[in-house]
């Protein structure tokens, strides 16, 4: 009996929900929502929990928020995950983190996960030579297994700082274009002299799209809106190069606190902006 | 009367009658307030350098007397020790201001968001604050001609009317950005007042002009693709302290900012720093510029203060 009135009781609250998805739709939906997870750690120590407890807890919050996103439409969500300066806690938590990531990886190839229920393509982002060998092949074994799906993206940032994709990027772009002029075709301009000095240089000019190219982000577009939790208004090396235009927001809740309504609050904040962001987008 | 009570200190101390710290105090107060140093001055500093102990004794004895004197200059709840070297402000809401107010006349508004500038770059001089830097006009800013003509103009004015007042506190400015597409008028008036305030030590005013984030990151990208070809560097060796090197703002001492102010409540960074603030502190105030005052600066930095910074680690 119970059970029924559970069921009943979560089958209301999930039609109720479409029914606000449907309110919010009829405003402008953002295409991508990026999540900084801060906050589990502190929500462990409020709530007495075990140590590492707080980012169990946070799994479950990531699973619901990336719920909520796709069923409203939103098409990539990105998550910081883990970044490059969190190799510097203690090495237990830091082996307790990897340890969560390989089983939380190897979780969602199962049948009944997020991923297969809403058609998810997964993407590891980062610099994933740093991860231990058994996280790296799991990464790489779900990258595989879902490339093939198109309904929606999450993209999950793992050694990851935005100063190191910079940097990486343009170090790409970099050898790029030194391998692009042979050295045959130097000695046919010197003899043609048609080609012009300026054009020459120009070619081999670093530009806008060449960093873009090569830039681990590249297969999404720039997030509309960047949320980070527990209070902190800082990015932490976090999407640098692509949170330019972006909406930021900084509910205190904790990432385990975080729910519903902060998403709803975020998009429409989203649609407040977004009338003046896409003039501007279409001016430049 | 001021120079009378200066020149008197030099004299006691070289007859042994005022301390090397109340001495260091009057040179610190001299280089707030002249640009160029006092030879009387050089010569005292020369001689508390030749006793090693007794320099040491006083420069501790001095950091003290300065963390004493700068709080008894800071407003109540701020702590000289916690606040930020480098404060970065994004000039939003002129427009909007002026808008709510009927103003027309661009000019007159944009003068009055100078204004209140000014009134932050010397508070932050009063609080030895050591790098201010101002978002003045983006790469992105082009799109808007009349506003375009009318910040152009009231640069000029303030470079011209404005460049005595900020050596008088002692202010080095630089100019970042890409200053090849500003009138030819406003480049020469630039390097006039960079070289006039290149030997200032006090505050350190960066002033973003055609400046973009991207546009920063390309430049240096382009800086150090140069080094490659000339063999003076392999592609192997960039990394993130030598990409940081080639960045417009490595002619700061503190090159990225603690903390970001934007005001007029839009909560975006609008592409004015990139990968400078990848631990900065942000803060939206929702004031519009003219209406920022000293108490919103003041809670600004009451607020940067309370923030535990973790850089990711523990």
């Amino acid at each position: 009996m119970e059970n029924k009135i559970e069921s009943y009781g979560s089958s209301l609250v999930s039609h109720m929900r479409r029914l606000l998805f449907r309110v919010l739709s009829v405003g402008p939906i953002p295409n991508h929502i990026a999540f900084i997870l801060d906050g589990n750690r502190r929500y462990a120590k409020k709530r007495n929990l075990g140590e590492g407890m707080g980012h169990r807890v946070g799994f479950l919050t990531l699973t619901s928020l990336m719920k909520y996103c796709y069923e409203l439409g939103v098409k990539y969500v990105t998550v910081y995950a883990f970044s490059i300066d969190n190799f510097k806690r203690r090495p237990e938590e830091v082996q307790d983190l990897m340890d969560l990531m390989l089983e939380k990886i190897e979780g969602l190839l199962k049948e009944e996960s997020i991923v297969n229920q809403f058609g998810v393509r997964v993407y590891f982002i980062g610099n994933l030579r740093l991860l231990n060998a058994p996280v790296r092949e799991a990464a790489e074994k779900v990258m595989k297994a879902t490339a093939n799906n198109n309904k929606s993206i999450l993209l999950i940032c793992v050694a990851y700082t935005s100063t190191d994709e910079i940097t990486h990027a343009a170090q790409e772009a970099i050898e790029e274009k030194r391998g692009e002029i042979p050295e045959s075709s130097e000695a046919s301009m010197a003899q043609n002299g048609e080609i012009s000095q300026e054009k020459h240089e120009g070619h081999r000019t670093i530009k806008l799209a060449d960093i873009e190219r090569h830039i681990y982000m590249g297969v999404a577009p720039d997030p509309d809106i960047l949320v980070r939790t527990s209070g902190e208004t800082r990015l932490s090396n976090f999407l640098l190069w692509q949170s330019s235009t972006c909406l930021l927001y900084s509910p205190k809740a904790l990432w385990p606190e975080i729910g519903l309504r902060h998403l709803v609050w975020a998009v429409l904040n989203f649609q407040r902006v977004h009338p003046y962001l896409e003039k501007r987008r279409k001016q430049v | 009367m001021a120079f009378l009570v200066n020149s008197c200190v030099k004299v006691g101390f070289v007859f042994g009658a005022v301390s090397p710290t109340t001495l260091s105090l009057q040179a610190e107060q001299d280089a707030l307030r002249f640009p160029f140093p006092c030879p009387l001055t050089m010569c005292c500093s020369e001689s508390i350098a030749r006793d090693g102990r007794r320099e040491t004794f006083f420069a501790n004895e001095l950091s003290l007397v300065k963390a004493v004197q700068i709080q008894e200059t800071l407003p109540g709840g701020l702590k000289p020790e916690l606040l930020p070297n480098h404060i970065a402000i994004i000039l939003d809401g002129n427009r909007r201001w002026a808008n709510e107010r009927g103003f027309k006349e661009l000019l007159p508004n944009h003068r009055n968001g100078g204004r209140v500038i000014k009134e932050i770059v010397f508070l932050c001089c009063k609080w030895r604050i050591k790098v201010v830097s101002i978002f003045a006009f983006s790469t992105e800013n082009w799109v808007r001609p009349k506003q375009v003509d009318a910040l152009m103009s009231l640069f000029e004015e303030v470079m011209q009317n404005d460049l005595q007042e900020f050596m008088g506190y002692n202010v080095q400015i630089s100019f970042i950005g890409d200053k090849s597409k500003l009138p030819k008028s406003l480049q020469e008036l630039i390097a006039t007042v960079e070289n006039s305030t290149r030997g200032n030590m006090g505050l350190h005013l960066m002033i973003a002009i055609n400046y973009g984030g991207r546009y920063d990151v390309m430049q240096a990208s382009r800086s150090i693709a140069s080094k490659v070809k000339d063999g003076s560097l392999q592609v192997e060796d960039i990394n993130e302290t030598l990409f940081e090197k080639e960045l417009e703002t490595n002619c700061a001492e503190f090159p990225n900012p603690d903390l970001l102010i934007r005001t007029s409540g839009e909560q975006r960074i609008s592409n004015f720093y990139l990968w400078q603030l990848a631990y900065t502190e942000v803060f939206f105030s929702v004031k519009k510029l003219p209406d920022f005052e000293e108490e919103d600066f003041i809670e600004v930095l009451i607020s940067f203060q309370k923030r535990e910074r973790r850089y990711g680690g523990n």
